[in-house]
């Protein structure tokens, strides 16, 4: 499944190395500068040249596949920060995930120079996750801008990313400029996009900047919006260092380099910071621009954005959102500081025990850039070692997975994903022995009984869809299917439907998204973004065989959806296990209750017909493997479970 | 000692045929012969082989084999070892290689015992089966047969066809039992991979039989033929008057034996090489091939490999336990000095758990199916094997 076909996705932390170099020199660099494959060690930009007023920060937002790296690659052409040629397709996306998917794993940050009106302007384009599986990172990025970018297919209009991302800008009250890209195409209706902006989000049509940015139609005006439109960044020079860390990236050589916007303030080499988040104090060995690969500079001055090297061992030293400030000079933190939550758990195991090790060394590689993934060592009695991972979102957990195996060559086992449960504790006894009354249940091992609890509670999400009408019929029941409340519906023109619902996460972690997309034909477009906890009445679901439960299998469910998913993982089991000496009834329990059945008959022959002098070598062969097979079995009670057997049924139901 | 040559020329591949065989326009018959007669006498003498206890002609389709070398390779064994008069000599036979005066040829080379190949008694069944005989002329063969073979005539027949009703095989089954003599062998039809029938049924142009008819229609013709006097001495063989194979009995009991011929399987000490081992041996498999090595070395023998007594005892499990009277005490302790069957067996553990469900008997006889445990013999062997190794 994939929430993305071309996300302009920032998978935060989620980045190969980058080029020691930059590609090519922006021109307006002091001549001495102009060597090729050179970034460091050499004359450096003097950045006091760039006063506050002549600087606009700002970002691009929109939904897969309306041309926000298009959009962006003329701007870095426009301005010379990368010479134009043909070739220059997703300039930003390097990774061949992001090649393959068309979303945008890491998109770099870039500092453009542009002279308009005889003043030489510094736009910073600061890319922001596009997914709301980093809703979270995106609100943080914004927060390093005072206006956006909104690009609209004028072939697709409205979207639902295009709505979450709207709001996230409207929110942060940042300034909007609204770009309907595609003119070129055969069937644009700028107007009616253009309409559906007016109705939507209640900009006046004639905002609206008409582009094709393939073509590089108009693009010179959006530049020339951001200028007129965005207004400076408010801060001063001269006020102590306050400065917010957007992103950042790992480097084998030079560690954590953090991207950063200046609130207040400067900061040169030599500097002595101390992380708000963290408290712990660096020195800075290098800051500089990003255009887009890092440029250094002596300085960086109030409002303006760049990267900090400082010596920084782990990503998770320069995390999202914290504030870095000067010793002994402590400034209020920036507001909006959370530490990552990830909101979509799984169980990771190597297909082949012997390649553990491999594993382990492939994801602590991976992880060095993605302080949002948590990995926690788990083991199974089936599945063997393997990890728990946390993930964002359900993009963020498939981008990972696919990563692992373009990457690092490693073919995983992935289990069903769950969502974090939480339960509202009543008994003292249970209190004490957990240190608060609420506690969040990720292993259904954990999940308390409901004799010892006031309220379960389940992770929520406000998802948004929007589709053309005639498949809204469909919507609705798949919706309520998934135990979705509507919040809103909105005729966004005569055809399109905007829905807004509020769903049960764990509802759509599995195939939602598949599901949306196959009954609509493609063409309903899907996001969502997190809304807390509601009150659930989740049950503990346990499978048994011939009576013993089966550890790996027990499942926190919705009691409206016990009965299907108990008889669902029975009809899995029953086929995944092979015949035995003795009949074995597969169950589906609740406490005492049993919800599902199957029967798996008992073997009345299983011995093979022929056997003389011929074959007897590739027999016993055969018989010795399966001997050997025995000992690997799990053992539930005198029933005996081949390992594949828990992956048929543990796995994705989307990989059958 | 048991030679068993192999004949590996057919006429036509049956649908569900993989063995080594081979369909020519026209067999060199005088150099396949003479091929066989000095490997049979090379194998004898290297397994110093006092007494040839049986010879199974197998194949292939060793009916089409004229009886002049049936008879040159029973004259080359009874030069190179002793051949007593009573020893058993069985040839298998296809219906239409099987009439009456070729098997009286093959009668006055030397052989006693005839198997054929009848395999069902619908022509339907045998068309399916790519049978190139009909019903009428299995029966002819049959009688044929039991006419010169009398209480010596023995019969294939194949059950589990896809299509094939439970009914529809125990009425084949009936008239088989009208037909036949002292011994029956039935095999329930395995889809080999690479034969045209598990293509059809692969590629659903035919049915899987479902697991729990084979079931029923295996239990039924054990019924049926307990019914008439058979002793069920095998998972697939049945025998009435004491008319059991010793030939094939000398395979489950893990006795010597040596293959002769292309893609002959062995299990013999090699002494006259100065081998003091049982060793499994493969003769090389294409025809062409194998006689070229017997002209240069004397025999084709492609592949050697020396069990080790752990081995040798999993085959002594595996195979005996097919038969009725199981592993007994007596060849146990041949193969394992050292290591009773009590002891390997009788101990708690997965065993004792098997004999305590029924399937299976330890006692003064030695460890044996039971009759319920015989049909499952598959599920149960892993568990044996898997204590047998930890001791």
């Amino acid at each position: 499944m994939a929430l993305a076909g071309r996300t302009a996705v920032w998978w935060a932390r989620l980045r190969s190395p980058r080029p020691a170099a930059p590609r090519c020199l922006p021109p307006w660099l002091p001549a001495a500068c102009e060597r090729p494959y050179s970034s460091r060690g050499k004359e450096k930009v003097d950045m006091s040249t760039y006063p506050v007023e002549s600087i606009r920060n700002f970002s691009i937002i929109a939904h897969v596949d309306h041309g926000k790296s298009t959009l962006a690659d003329r701007l870095l052409e426009i301005t010379g920060t990368i010479a134009k040629t043909d070739r220059n397709k997703q300039v930003l996306d390097k990774l061949q995930v992001e090649r393959e998917r068309g979303i945008t794993v890491k998109a770099q940050s870039a500092s453009l120079f542009y002279s308009h009106e005889g003043v030489n302007y510094l736009l910073n384009l600061i890319d922001t996750p596009g997914h709301v599986d980093f809703s979270y990172e995106v609100s943080r990025s914004l927060s390093a801008c005072q206006g956006v970018i909104l690009v609209v297919d004028a072939n697709e209009g409205i979207q639902a990313q295009t709505v979450a991302n709207f709001y996230l800008a409207f929110e942060a009250q940042l300034a909007i400029i609204p770009v309907i890209n595609k003119i070129d195409l055969k069937n644009a209706d700028p107007e009616r996009v253009e309409k559906q902006i007016e109705k939507l989000f209640d900009i006046p049509i004639e905002e609206c900047v008409r582009i094709s940015a393939k073509q590089g139609i108009n693009v010179e005006k959006v530049l020339q919006k951001v200028i007129e439109k965005i207004p400076p960044p408010q801060c001063n020079t001269a006020d102590p260092l306050k400065a917010l860390v957007f992103d950042s990236t790992f480097d084998h050589y030079r560690g954590v380099i953090a991207n950063i916007a200046l609130f207040g303030g400067e900061i040169q080499k030599g500097h002595k910071i101390v992380s708000a988040h963290t408290k712990k104090r660096y020195e800075v060995n290098e800051v500089g621009i990003l255009t887009p690969n890092e440029q250094p500079t002596h300085k960086l001055y109030a409002g303006q954005v760049g990267y900090v090297i400082a010596g920084m061992k782990d990503v998770t030293e320069a995390q999202i959102g914290d504030t870095l400030f000067l010793y002994k000079q402590p400034v209020e933190p920036l507001p909006g500081f959370k530490s990552v939550k990830p909101m979509v758990f799984a169980g990771m195991y190597p297909v082949d025990q012997t390649e553990y090790n491999n594993l382990k060394s492939a994801l602590e590689r991976l992880t060095l850039n993605d302080s949002s993934v948590t990995v926690h060592r788990d083991s199974s009695l089936a599945l063997g070692a393997g990890w728990r991972l946390g993930f964002l979102g359900l993009l963020h957990m498939e981008v990972f997975n696919q990563r692992l195996e373009q990457e690092y060559n490693m073919s995983v086992i992935l289990t069903a994903p769950t969502v974090p449960y939480k339960a509202v504790l009543s008994s003292p006894k249970l209190i004490k022995e957990y240190g608060e009354a609420e506690i969040t249940i990720i292993n259904p091992a954990q999940f308390p009984d409901k004799l010892s609890v006031s309220e379960y509670l389940e992770p929520t999400v406000l998802g948004t869809i929007v589709t053309p009408h005639e498949y809204i019929g469909k919507i609705i029941v798949l919706c309520q299917d998934r135990r979705a409340v509507q919040k809103d519906m909105l005729y966004i023109d005569e055809h399109r439907v905007m829905l807004k619902y509020l769903f049960p996460l764990n509802e759509i972690v599995v195939d939602f998204y598949d599901a949306l997309k196959s009954l609509s034909s493609g063409y309903a477009s899907f996001d969502y973004e997190d809304a807390g906890y509601q009150a659930a009445d989740l049950i503990k679901m346990d499978i048994l065989l011939n009576g013993n439960p089966v550890e790996e299998l027990a499942t926190i469910i919705h009691s409206d959806k016990a009965y299907a998913h108990g008889k669902f993982l029975c009809e899995r089991l029953k086929d995944a296990i092979p015949r035995q000496l003795f009949e074995i009834a597969i169950q589906a329990a609740i406490g005492k209750k049993i919800i599902a059945r199957e029967t798996l008959k008992a073997y009345r022959k299983n011995v093979v017909a022929k056997c003389y002098g011929g074959d007897i070598t590739r027999r016993m062969k055969l018989l010795k493997r399966q001997a050997e097979g025995k000992k690997l079995m799990r053992k539930i009670g005198n029933v005996e479970v081949p390992r594949d057997a828990f992956i048929r049924v543990l796995k994705r139901q989307t990989e059958k | 000692g048991a030679p068993c040559p192999q004949w590996p020329y057919c006429r036509k591949r049956c649908s569900y045929c993989n063995f080594n065989t081979y369909v020519v326009p026209a067999a060199d018959e005088a150099a396949v012969r003479a091929c066989l007669v000095r490997e049979t006498r090379t194998l004898l003498r290297l397994g110093r082989v006092q007494s040839v206890t049986s010879v199974f002609f197998g194949g292939g389709t060793p009916s089409l084999a004229s009886p002049a070398t049936i008879a040159a390779v029973l004259e080359a064994a009874a030069e190179a070892a002793h051949l007593p008069d009573g020893a058993e000599v069985t040839l298998e036979a296809n219906p239409s290689s099987a009439g009456t005066p070729r098997l009286t040829g093959f009668r006055a080379a030397g052989v006693n015992r005839l198997s054929i190949g009848v395999q069902s008694l619908d022509d339907a069944e045998l068309r399916l089966l790519g049978r190139e005989h009909t019903a009428a002329e299995a029966r002819g063969a049959v009688e044929a047969a039991r006419g010169l073979f009398p209480g010596r005539t023995s019969i294939d027949l194949i059950f589990g066809l896809p299509g094939q009703s439970r009914g529809a095989w125990a009425r084949g089954l009936e008239a088989a039992l009208g037909l036949c003599d002292d011994h029956v062998s039935l095999y329930q039809l395995t889809l080999e991979r690479g034969t045209a029938l598990a293509a059809q049924v692969s590629g659903g142009a035919l049915p899987i039989p479902p697991q729990d008819l084979l079931a029923d229609m295996y239990l039924t013709a054990c019924a049926m033929l307990v019914a008439k006097g058979f002793r069920h001495y095998e998972v697939s063989n049945f025998a009435r008057k004491g008319a059991l194979s010793t030939h094939n009995l000398s395979y489950w009991r893990a006795e010597q034996y040596i293959g002769v011929g292309p893609g002959a399987h062995g299990r013999f000490v090699p002494w006259g090489e100065g081998g003091c081992s049982r060793e499994a041996r493969v003769q090389t498999l294409e025809p062409d091939a194998w006689m070229r090595e017997v002209q240069s070395r004397g025999h084709g023998t492609r592949r050697r490999v020396v069990l080790s007594p752990l081995e040798q005892l999993e085959e002594v499990l595996a195979l005996g336990l097919r038969t009725d009277e199981g592993v007994t005490h007596e060849r146990w302790g041949r193969f394992s000095p050292h290591l009773s069957l009590e002891a390997a067996f009788g101990a708690p553990g997965k065993a004792e758990a098997l004999q305590e469900q029924g399937w299976l008997v330890l006692d003064g006889g030695g460890l044996r199916c039971r009759r319920e445990g015989l049909a499952l013999l598959d599920s149960l062997l892993p568990d044996l094997l898997c204590q047998l190794q930890r001791r």
